[in-house]
């Protein structure tokens, strides 16, 4: 019996056809600094009735460092992926926002003749023995959570609303470059904003949706993506925020362990929240892990400490 | 072959459609942190002044946010002008930034190694290029105890065809005598 959500493609292969089960790539954050994404992507998927088949043999996507190397290798790591993800099914759910970036735009390079990518295809085929044939859709948590069908099923399946009252920060690389990501909405996207309100969060306006949090600079440059996580925060704090939500295991890195002002900001993954919302018990794991202490936010409103 | 035509050749951008509105510049996250912003670099440029345009801190402080491409009416991709400008500030032996160009090589050679990143080894060869030994140390151990950094490496399955991936998929040029790419 099927008692899975549907998860009805976009454009191309499975448009209109309900799946229950998607390829799911990780990524390589999701193994280590994110692991908690991870945890509680497959956590909400199960308990949503979907299946995630890991793609066999993945390998990194290059995140941002593969593009400052001249010549094809950034679209060569992410169509390597993609003839895995094809074997697997038709549509591959990638958490990671800088991974879900180098697959769909590396797809959407091949399919736009980009003589990079179609360089690159080439190569990867010679390595792998088969072709790229263009058949699977690189899907987003946000993309999938946030479809009309599966926003139903989160609301009825609520064990508790999770009012507490947060911003949505999306960070760079899910918008941008809306051509390449078929993103309508690159200013304001409101996917993450409709999720939240699902389960029952308060959703705040603000800004800073799509403002860069600094990126791979936390490693080389910190005191830059210092300036800019603490702007974030205090922006938040300003809208009415207690804690902001991310969908982006970079974003989340930097923003849960670069932040300086007092006092901390918590940051979740969106997984995590829905996670709550579910009554999933093993939130408070997930949320323990941070730097900055979540736990706060898995009791009831009035326990809450802003 | 002018400045800007290099950099079309090599980043596919044609930035001599540019007219200076400044909404890259405005959106741009590390603008506040650089010596010549984006809309000014692509200005130094335009008038081929090269030593300019390398000597810019922005060259390897991009963060490959795309808030300039996605904002520019002209569709100029800002990210991958300084990409061309990082191969060619290699290939004149002109990094301005070890620092970034270290995390990066750190950053793909473990990829390379091993098919996925491997940030405690990563983070080893980035400490000895730059001898930034102490930098980070309480936040590493943090995140140790918190199994968000592995001791070990964990290996991709059957990863062999990216030696030659790394190997075809990286191209540089070498500068002719007289200082001008044929």
């Amino acid at each position: 019996m099927n008692t899975g959500v549907p998860v009805a493609g976009t454009a191309g292969v499975a448009g209109g056809t309900v799946v229950t089960h998607l390829a799911y790539y990780p990524g390589c954050s999701l193994h280590s600094t994110g692991w908690e994404f991870d945890a509680s992507t497959r956590a909400v998927c199960a308990a949503l009735g979907i299946e995630l088949r890991e793609v066999p043999g993945w390998t990194c996507c290059g995140s941002s460092s593969a593009h400052t190397r001249a010549g094809p290798l950034a679209r060569a790591l992410g169509l390597r992926n993609l003839v895995l993800a094809e074997g697997t099914g038709q549509e591959v759910l990638v958490p990671c926002a800088a991974c879900y970036n180098v697959l769909k735009g590396a797809d959407a390079a091949w399919r736009a003749g980009e003589g990079e990518a179609r360089e690159a295809a080439r190569l990867v085929e010679e390595g792998l023995g088969r072709p790229y044939r263009g058949e699977v859709a690189v899907r987003h948590v946000l993309g999938v959570l946030g479809q009309p069908g599966v926003l139903e099923a989160l609301r009825a399946r609520l064990k508790s609303p999770w009012r507490v009252p947060v911003v949505p920060y999306y960070g760079c690389l899910l918008s941008r470059p809306s051509s390449q990501l078929g993103c309508d909405r690159p200013e304001q996207p409101v996917l993450m904003d409709r999720v939240l309100e699902a389960i029952g969060a308060e959703v705040r306006p603000w800004s800073y949706k799509t403002d860069c949090c600094g990126a791979s600079l936390t490693i080389s440059h910190a005191p830059v993506v210092e300036v800019l996580v603490n702007e974030l925060i205090k922006q938040a704090r300003r809208a009415g925020a207690v804690a902001l939500v991310t969908a982006c295991p970079m974003c989340h890195a930097n923003l849960d362990s670069r932040q300086s002002v007092t006092p901390p900001m918590p940051v979740l993954y969106v997984t995590e929240a829905v996670g709550i919302a579910l009554g999933l018990p093993e939130a408070r794991r997930w949320l323990g892990a941070h730097l900055v202490d979540a736990r706060g936010l898995l009791g009831p409103p009035g326990e809450m400490v802003p | 072959m002018t400045l800007a035509e290099e950099i079309r050749e090599r980043s596919g951008q044609d930035i001599n459609s540019c007219y200076q509105c400044h909404k890259c510049s405005g959106g741009c996250p590390v603008t506040f942190v650089c010596d010549l912003p984006l809309s000014g670099l692509v200005r130094a440029l335009q008038l081929g002044l090269r030593d300019v345009a390398l000597a810019s801190r922005l060259v390897w402080l991009c963060s490959g946010c795309r808030a300039c491409f996605e904002r520019c009416p002209n569709g100029i991709d800002g990210a991958r002008v300084l990409d061309a400008l990082k191969a060619m500030a290699k290939e004149a032996d002109r990094v301005e930034d070890p620092q970034v160009a270290a995390f990066h090589d750190a950053f793909l050679r473990m990829v390379r190694r091993f098919g996925r990143a491997y940030e405690l080894g990563m983070m080893a060869e980035y400490k000895l290029r730059t001898g930034t030994f102490t930098q980070d140390v309480p936040l590493g151990m943090k995140m140790m105890a918190r199994r968000k950094l592995r001791l070990l490496p964990s290996p991709a399955p059957r990863r062999g065809d990216l030696g030659r991936l790394f190997r075809e998929g990286v191209r540089y040029r070498k500068r002719q005598a007289g200082g001008d790419l044929a």
